[in-house]
């Protein structure tokens, strides 16, 4: 892909658009159309057309496999995390109605908005780092016969 | 909007027949995401530009790389088969035809009586606004709240997914070196 400057340059100037958009679609799914998994799939869209451009060793140099491997799991963790939190608080699993009084509004999102917008932020994560790793584990291989 | 529905519905029959058809399989790849972008579309007309969105990035985007990826491993063509295609034709057939009759049981399209919109209570809808303290998506709010056990058991099956794949394909990578330590073993024996 070294020989095709045009391609480079498009993709250099597109990327930043596309992650824009991911953290768009993420952050205002609670609003518009949108959500973690829609996000998270963008969001390594970007990341895998910056590998398919600028080779596999660029993109590693981005995303390490080792960095991608653990967010895997971090995202389900910080899902299932939400709903101990709201245990700890004493609710339910998963009941965010408690988290309405634990933090000041000033700063944070409270109850319902705040528990839906760190459950979609995790299942952002978990999607986003599964895409890229599938394309790794492909991109990675080499021709045997 | 009647003659965009009929072109899209249309266009998704062709480009499935032409899919079918194909034995160049770096076309038939093209394809298949062309066909991805027209569900996409066919899904902002049924109003639902969270699963357009889906099938814009997932389907046209992402699985075409994967595939393309697939074919820089394989072959570009696909071998010509010697079964006769008259037993998959009857079973295509009489899938087919049972599940275009089990649709004619389906309530009519924005029916507001039909059974998916009366059942799991319409106040999921009503109450929504008041319940997510003035969230307006009521999908998000289904997704993330009241369905919140579902979503991350969706999540968990995203990640066991990912992990399978990886232990599939990476278990070539750590054989090689042993592969190739005993290639270069024989190889030594065979000097020696």
């Amino acid at each position: 892909m070294i020989k095709f400057p045009i391609i480079r340059v498009i993709t250099k100037l597109l990327i930043p658009y596309i992650l824009l958009f991911a953290f768009y679609v993420q952050f205002h799914g609670d609003y518009g159309p949108g959500g973690g998994f829609q996000a998270g799939v963008i969001f390594a869209a970007a990341l895998i057309l910056y590998g398919l451009v600028f080779g596999l060793d660029a993109i590693k140099r981005v995303a390490p496999p080792i960095v991608i491997e653990k967010l895997m799991a971090i995202g389900v963790l910080v899902y299932a995390g939400t709903g101990f939190a709201t245990m700890m608080l004493g609710g339910n699993f998963l009941d965010y109605d408690v988290l309405e009084h634990s933090f000041n509004h000033k700063y944070l999102p409270g109850g319902q908005h705040l528990g839906i917008f760190l459950v979609e932020v995790g299942v952002g994560i978990t999607v986003t780092s599964v895409m890229t790793m599938i394309f790794y584990a492909f991109a990675s291989r080499s021709r045997f016969v | 909007m009647n003659w965009i529905v009929f072109a899209i519905l249309a266009l998704l029959a062709l480009t499935a027949v032409t899919v079918a058809r194909l034995r160049q399989l770096w076309a038939a790849v093209m394809f298949t995401g062309i066909y991805s972008f027209l569900s996409a579309s066919w899904m902002m007309i049924l109003d639902a530009p969270d699963v357009a969105f889906t099938e814009a990035a997932v389907g046209a985007g992402i699985s075409t790389v994967l595939m393309l990826s697939t074919l820089a491993l394989t072959g570009e063509q696909e071998q010509p088969t010697k079964r006769s295609p008259i037993i998959p034709l009857l079973v295509v057939i009489v899938t087919g035809g049972a599940l275009i009759y089990g649709t004619l049981d389906m309530p009519h399209y924005g029916d507001p009586n039909a059974a998916v919109h009366m059942h799991p209570d319409p106040s999921f809808v009503e109450r929504s606004l008041e319940d997510m303290h003035g969230l307006p998506n009521v999908v998000t709010a289904l997704l993330a709240s009241y369905r919140g056990y579902d979503t991350l058991g969706e999540t968990t099956v995203v990640l066991t997914a990912g992990i399978a794949v990886l232990l599939i394909l990476r278990r070539d990578e750590l054989e090689r070196p042993a592969i190739a330590s005993r290639a270069k073993r024989r190889k030594r024996k065979a000097s020696a």
